[in-house]
């Protein structure tokens, strides 16, 4: 368990403020925030790469806020992977092994690069490697000292979309395993694709933490809304109708999806923007076409949210000029039509 | 059209340069016979102070190596107060007129300082000593290694460093494994820069050794005994050597620039 107390720290134009949460065993941790946000600081707090200001961290009961990098048992995956360009691959896996018996060090860099799938790669350097390939030799590099907490920063961000998927398996494979992870994000999908807590940070401070379902379907302010970018976010499994799937919720709306496996459980999201709104059905090509009855509408900066109750409470977000062309009186009845490629599923 | 015409006076300017470079160089070479290079290349006094020369710059040159190249990781890895001053401070030899700068190596080696009584508890005088010459020699030509070895320092990204620690590498074997195998084609790129730049050393050395003779006191001795023709044969056979270190260097510059 680690746990993190009111920490403070003021580092090259990047602060933090009052920072506490707590990181229990077996927990995928996700930071959530947008660049600048002070989360790859908070990382190298934790890492011992720089020492808070002011605060505490606690790795197991153990204060470790003033414990030297090297003696923390916390593993750090640097987004551009870091690995020592001038050792082989083999070597660059047993730099963290130094001063144990030869033995036992060739035994941990097979197991851990059968693993990971780099067996092949051992002989091989660095600068020869595809950016996936050095993604997961920066990964057996840091797992293979065992560490208490891994550290994650944007692992996924310069990726091209199937690497992506393939590293988020292997994520959850190392996950499932039992290793706590903390990581770094800027990008919703991801925290709800692998996190199973999130804490969304925003100018060095923690604007929210919880579950993902928590975070995402009550954010707590307007800046984690709109981080999110989302308001409709609602828990769904996956049925196949004549071979075409839909998208169930807890509350029995249907959405039509463009793809999806049958009996697949995740969330189905949609952008407030994406949905159309009017008086009457129209005869349109939108696959999912909705009724339900206005509850509220709210002016934001980026237009007018209008609050739909049909089962689950559904955000739409239209102009101002669209307000004015229709009655959204409260209570209202109201149609809503989304197309198929606006509703997106996100397995867990 | 203007601008072709421009650069063909460019050209020549260029063209001018490089004569003005080569043609003393070149008129050099070509001054004394293949036999007379050939009997200089044997006379036992020019091999003898070719071997000081060799000798005492390649000493300097690691010896202060030691000190020189841990203090460029601290320039190129850390701010501190007054740091733009220790870096004047290092490039203060490059500056300073070479005859002065003997004399101030002097003031700081003879006899009655604290440096020279040690010389003298040790049995021998830094002035008139390969130990002075070398001393004379690190003087004028450290900040070429320290500026190279920092650059190479600083063309390390600190992520490598920090992705080491936080393997659980102590500093000083982040230091060795990782800082020093990366910035090294810059380190010995200086080393080789520090070398040559102490050999062809003649203003500071000649104040504090005129014996034992490195080559270059040889040459002008040569030269204000005998005359023109006696210094130049071996002023011939000391460019040809310091040559050989020239392309040894610039050979591997090229190379790490390719990687």
């Amino acid at each position: 368990m680690l746990k993190l107390t009111g920490i403070n720290k003021d580092f090259k134009g990047f602060k933090l403020s009052d920072i506490s949460f707590t990181v229990e065993k077996g927990d995928y941790f996700i930071l959530l925030g947008p660049s600048g946000a002070g989360k790859s600081l908070l990382l190298e707090i934790i890492a011992g790469l720089a020492i808070p200001d002011s605060g505490s961290l606690e790795l197991y009961g153990r204060d470790i806020t003033q414990l030297p990098i090297q003696k923390r048992k916390v593993g750090l995956v640097f987004q551009d992977h870091a690995i020592f360009p001038h050792m082989k691959v083999k070597s660059n896996l047993a730099y963290a092994l130094h001063g144990q018996p030869g033995e036992s060090i060739h035994q941990k860099i097979m197991a851990m690069s059968a693993n990971l799938g780099i067996g092949e790669l051992l002989e091989r350097y660095p600068s020869t490697l595809s950016g996936g390939e050095l993604q997961r030799v920066a990964l057996a590099r840091t797992l293979i000292q065992e560490p208490e907490i891994l550290l994650l920063d944007e692992p996924l961000s310069s990726m091209d979309t199937r690497l992506r998927s393939g590293t988020r398996s292997l994520l959850r494979k190392i996950h499932r395993a039992g290793q706590t992870i903390i990581h770094v994000t800027h990008d919703y999908e991801e925290a709800l694709s692998l996190g199973n807590r999130i804490a969304v940070m925003d100018h060095g401070n923690i604007l929210q933490t919880g579950t993902p379902d928590e975070v995402f379907h009550s954010p707590r302010n307007g800046f984690v809304a709109h981080f999110i970018g989302i308001r409709n976010f609602f828990p769904a499994k996956i049925r196949l109708h004549d071979g075409i799937p839909w998208a169930e919720t807890v509350g029995n709306l249907k959405f039509r999806l463009q793809q999806g496996q049958d009996n697949e459980s995740g969330f189905v999201m949609i952008r407030g923007e994406d949905i159309v709104l009017s008086a009457s059905a129209l005869d349109s090509s939108a696959s999912n076409v909705l009724a339900g009855r206005v509850q509220e509408t709210t002016t934001t900066p980026l237009g007018c949210d209008v609050c739909i109750e049909c089962g689950e409470t559904i955000h739409a977000l239209i102009t101002a000029e669209s307000v004015s062309n229709m009655s959204l009186d409260e209570g209202s009845e109201i149609w809503m039509s989304i197309k198929a490629t606006a509703v997106k599923f996100i397995d867990e | 059209m203007k601008k072709q015409g421009l650069q063909w006076v460019f050209s020549i300017l260029g063209g001018l340069i490089l004569l003005f470079v080569l043609g003393p160089v070149l008129g050099l070479m070509f001054s004394s016979s293949p036999h007379k290079l050939f009997e200089t290349a044997q006379d036992p006094e020019v091999k003898n102070s070719i071997m000081l020369t060799l000798g005492t710059s390649m000493a300097g040159t690691f010896l202060f190596a030691l000190a020189a190249v841990p203090f460029s990781w601290i320039l190129a890895r850390y701010q501190f107060p007054l740091k733009k001053l220790v870096t004047a401070i290092i490039d203060l030899p490059v500056v300073i007129p070479h005859s002065a700068a003997g004399i101030a190596v002097l003031g700081f080696i003879s006899r009655d300082t604290l440096l020279g009584r040690a010389g003298s508890l040790a049995g021998f005088n830094f002035v008139g000593h390969p130990a002075g010459i070398m001393i004379a020699m690190a003087f004028v030509s450290l900040p070429y290694l320290i500026n190279a070895a920092r650059d190479g320092f600083l063309s390390v990204p600190e992520r490598l460093e920090k992705a080491a620690l936080t393997l659980g590498a102590s500093p000083i074997r982040v230091f060795f494994t990782v800082s020093l195998p990366l910035a090294w084609k810059n380190i010995l790129s200086g080393l080789i820069l520090m070398f040559a730049r102490g050999m062809s050393e003649f203003g500071a050395v000649v104040i504090i050794a005129y014996h034992p003779m490195i080559t270059p006191v040889l040459i002008y001795e040569r030269f204000t005994s005998f005359g023109l023709k006696y210094a130049q044969p071996v002023s011939v056979i000391f460019i040809l050597v310091v040559l050989v270190f020239f392309m040894i260097l610039r050979l591997l510059l090229s190379n790490s620039k390719k990687s």
